[in-house]
Order: C-alpha cells, then structure tokens, then sequence
C-alpha cells in the first residue's frame, strides 16, 4: 500500500499535465457532476493501477478488458492456487510430511476446490478470450516442510480472498457482470473458509487473527496490480493487467 | 484506492467539493494529518458515503440492504456478548472463550460500520437490543447458554446464514462501489468465523461433527433439522450451466467436492424466515 501511494505522489505530475482543470471544467459543465464523479474515480484509480510497480505494464499475458478481463485475472489467481495444491498434494513426501489424516483431508479438499474453480472459469471464459495456461514457479517454497507449505497456503488464501473482495466492482452493473459478481461472491467466501483453516492449521484461532482483519471488522481488498506484485514471484510468465477496470 | 488522492482530484474540477460535503470538512482536514496509509484504509466506506450523500446518489435501497445485514450483525453480535460470557461455565475450553472473543469483536465492529454507513445515507439504522432476540429459538434450543455444543450449534447456524445473506445482496450494491467492497470485506469475515465454528464443532470430542469447514451437499452437520433452511441449496454442482465434477489431469473432482468448492446466496426472505424463530419484534 506504501509502495503504492509512493508511485501516486511521484506521478502527481504527470496527472495533471493530462487532466488540466480547464479540460475538466469543460467536460464537467456538459457532463453533469455524476458523470463527472465517476470519471475522476477512474483518473484516481489509473494512479494506482498503471503504476503497480511489478514492470508488467505492456507485455506479457495480456488479461485483457472489461468484465473478461476481471474473470481472467481471476482465473490466473485460481491457476496459481490450483497448481500449488496439485503440487503439495502430489508431492512423493506428502503422507510424512503431513502425518497427520485430517490434515491431509484438508489440503487434499482444498486442491480440489481450487481445480475446480480453475476449471469452471476456463469453462466460463471465452476460448478467444481467455489467457493460456501459465507457468508457475513455486522453486522458493519446500514441499518437505509442513510450516512452509503452510504458510504458502495462508499467503495464496489471504491474498486470493483480499483479490476477489477487491475485485468485486470491477465488474459491470448490470446483465453479464451482476452474474459474474454472484460468480466470485461464490467462490471468495469458500476461499476464506480455506484461509481460515490454514491459519488454524498454523495456529488454532487465527483464522480471522488482526493480521488480516481491521478494527472495522473488515477484511482485506486488494487491487490487481498490488495483488498480482504479492503474485508475480510464483508465476514464470509476466501478467499485463493494464486493460483491466480500474473501478 | 487513495483516499486523499480522489479528493485532490475532485477539488481540480470541483473547487467547492469541501462545502458539498459541508460539516465533514473538519473530518477531512482532520484525515490530512494522519498518516496516508490509515486514511486509506479506514475510510473508504464512510468516505463513498460522503460522496453519494454529497451528489445526491444516496439510495433508499441500499440503506434498505444495510438495514438488512444491520439486523443480522446485531442479531450475531448480542448472541456472541452472552455466548463469550456464558461460556466458560457451558464447558468451553479457554481457547475457544478466545474464538468467541474474537467473533464477537468483529459482530460488535460489524454493527458500528453499518450503523455509520447507514446515518450518513441519511437513513435511521433499525434499534435492537438483547431484548428483541430470542437464541433459544423459542424453545427449541433451550440449553444454548448452558451447554457448549448448543452454543456452537447457534453460532455455526447464524455464521453459514450470514455468508449466504450477504452473498445474497452483493447484486442490490452495485450502484455504490464503496458500499459493495465493504460488504464483500464483511462477507469473507463471516465465512472465516463460519469455518471456525465448524471446525471447533469438528474437533470437539462431545461434540465430534461429521462436517469440515466447508458445506458438503446441503448437509447441516448435526445441526437441529428446523436449521436445515441455512443448508438447503448449497447442494449445487453445476455453476452456470457449467458441471463442476469430473477428472482435469490427475485431479478428481468428486460431486461432493463440486458442492463444497461454491457457497450459495439466499434471497432477503429465505434469510428472514430462517432467523425468524431468534427475533421476538
């Protein structure tokens, strides 16, 4: 968030030698301060979101746009986690390295969960649309080691649930995009039920610990480009998400 | 999203946007002195608020939703205030007084941000007490402060209730993306603290559930059968005329699998009739 907020005051200049207030007197007196409302929520949010500092801007795996794009970026995240628990539970030292029966219920559930999430997406998206399937990378996590593991599976349920709670008014208001936001708020709270688990996993009773919930009671949301930066170092290929909605 | 830098760049075109919002001004000169990050993360609900307050966006149907999940968090916050004070003596172990505790935190927080939110809509947020709620579901629970496997039964039903409502109402947000990010925040609370109780429900000896964190089928894991309502549904596998089991690569996806791997919305009424029996109006 820091990180972020850093890049807006950098860039300050740039928004607005683009977004001059004479320009916007202008569209303002013709587009009435609703419309112009919305518009300066999208100036802000390019802030953020073209600057996410992960160096993806305008190459590689383009998600591409509108709600399409919002189902993509979430299929890459369910790729990711969906490959990790294929892995975890695949692994020849699995039954050692968790010895414990109910544990390995668990993960072997959650690998399920999360192919099937992959899966209804890939089904979901348009083949013309849709992204290839990516290479992840999970060199830097030691499948021999119940602690590692287990905190690699806090980190992609944290991070996939704070991705879906952001990603919720990207979509569209009406039609296909009222769907689709049903469609993830399906899939978010079965993210947080695993997140949960895990960190009871790791220490029983921190499934919603002050690590992650806020003194509202909140949970975390997060945007694509801060989510996608937490990623990037668990995915080979380089994720363009700057077609993507910023409100 | 950064707060200030959205009222910076309104004030660009809206030099007046301070007075629109009027008698919040002194709320934002006080924000400019904190640090950005905790303006940016503390604020984002009240401030959406401000704003449609300020344009004249302010919807009596989203006041009507937040009322909604209002009755709700109260009604999960006044039960967890008795629950963590009771439980002690019903048998819970230490650890789970601490769950409880913090559960009962979030409810409590819950209730402020909606109670906020709901005000500055320019809304009166619905008033209850302890008095208007009856946990023992007018005698079909009775021991629900004297026994711990009663209490966590209660718990487990209003937790897997208040994801499904929440999910429920994400579509009637959408007019107001500040209210919406919040919910779902508030929505993926409640699906941690409904896998909590289900797994304390689990692991409890006494208490020895056949259910995981998750819902298998519409499967209410030893719950009493008048909760079967909070289950039923949840049974689906197949998402948008998509299937959900089968074999992709090595990986099965078994039908019961396909059930858990979605949680499904319930409608406002479904959600009332199911908490009917614990509301005396």
């Amino acid at each position: 968030m820091s990180k972020i907020i850093k890049q807006n005051e950098n860039d300050a200049g740039v928004i607005k030698a683009i977004t001059t207030p004479m320009q916007r007197r202008i569209f303002f007196k013709y587009a009435g301060a609703g419309a112009a409302l919305s518009t300066l929520l999208l100036v802000s949010c390019d802030d953020d979101d073209d600057n996410g500092g992960s160096g993806s801007t305008n190459s590689g795996v383009d998600l591409g746009s509108a709600d399409v794009g919002v189902l993509n970026y979430a299929y890459a995240l369910e790729q990711l986690e969906a490959a990790f628990y294929t892995m975890v539970v695949g692994h020849s030292a699995f039954n050692t390295t968790f010895s414990n029966a109910l544990e390995r219920s668990v993960l072997t559930d959650i690998r399920d969960h999360e192919v099937a999430h992959r899966e209804f997406l890939k089904a979901a998206i348009p083949a013309n649309s849709r992204i290839k399937d990516l290479t992840p990378d999970f060199s830097s996590i030691n499948l021999s080691d119940r602690t590692a593991v287990l905190n690699a599976a806090k980190t992609f349920e944290d991070l996939g649930v704070a991705a879906y709670n952001g990603a919720g008014k990207l979509f569209t208001n009406s039609g296909a995009g009222l769907t689709y936001l049903t469609l993830a708020g399906k899939i978010v709270s079965v993210e947080a039920r695993h997140a949960a688990e895990i960190r009871d996993l790791i220490s029983n009773g921190s499934f919603a610990d002050n690590t992650v919930i806020d003194n509202m009671g909140f949970d975390k949301a997060l945007m694509p480009n801060e989510v996608l930066t937490a990623a990037k170092p668990f995915i080979k290929d380089t994720i363009n998400f700057s077609n993507l909605p910023t409100q | 999203m950064n707060i200030l830098n959205i009222i910076t760049e309104i004030q660009k075109v809206d030099p007046e946007v301070f007075d629109r919002l009027d008698s919040r001004r002194k709320v934002f000169q006080h924000f400019a002195g904190f640090g950005k990050k905790l303006a940016a993360t503390a604020v984002p609900l009240a401030f959406g608020s401000m704003l449609n307050k300020a344009y004249g966006q302010t919807s009596a149907d989203i006041v009507g939703v937040l009322n909604f999940a209002l009755t709700l968090e109260h009604l999960e916050a006044e039960f967890y205030k008795q629950a963590v004070t009771a439980a002690p003596a019903a048998g819970a172990p230490a650890i789970a007084v601490t769950a409880l505790t913090t559960i009962r935190d979030h409810e409590v927080a819950h209730v402020n941000a909606l109670r906020s939110t709901i005000t500055s809509l320019g809304g009166t947020p619905v008033a209850l007490t302890a008095a208007n709620f009856d946990f023992t579901a007018k005698g079909a629970v009775p021991t629900v402060f004297t026994n711990y496997g009663s209490m966590l039964a209660v718990a487990q039903a209003f937790e897997d209730t208040g994801v499904r409502a929440y999910k429920g109402q994400a579509g009637n947000l959408v007019s107001n993306n500040a209210v919406l990010e919040a919910a779902l925040r508030i929505h993926s609370v409640e699906a941690r603290h409904a896998a909590h109780i289900r797994r304390m429900r689990r692991d409890t000896p006494a208490i020895a559930a056949q259910q995981k964190p998750w819902i298998t089928m519409k499967d209410r894991g030893g719950l009493p059968a008048f909760t079967q309502g909070i289950y039923d549904g949840e049974e689906l596998t197949t998402q948008a005329n998509v299937p959900i089991a089968g074999t992709f690569g090595t990986v099965t996806v078994s039908a019961n699998a396909a059930s858990e791997a979605f949680d499904e919305p319930l409608t406002r009424e479904q959600v009332l009739a199911i908490v009917q029996p614990f509301i005396r109006m």
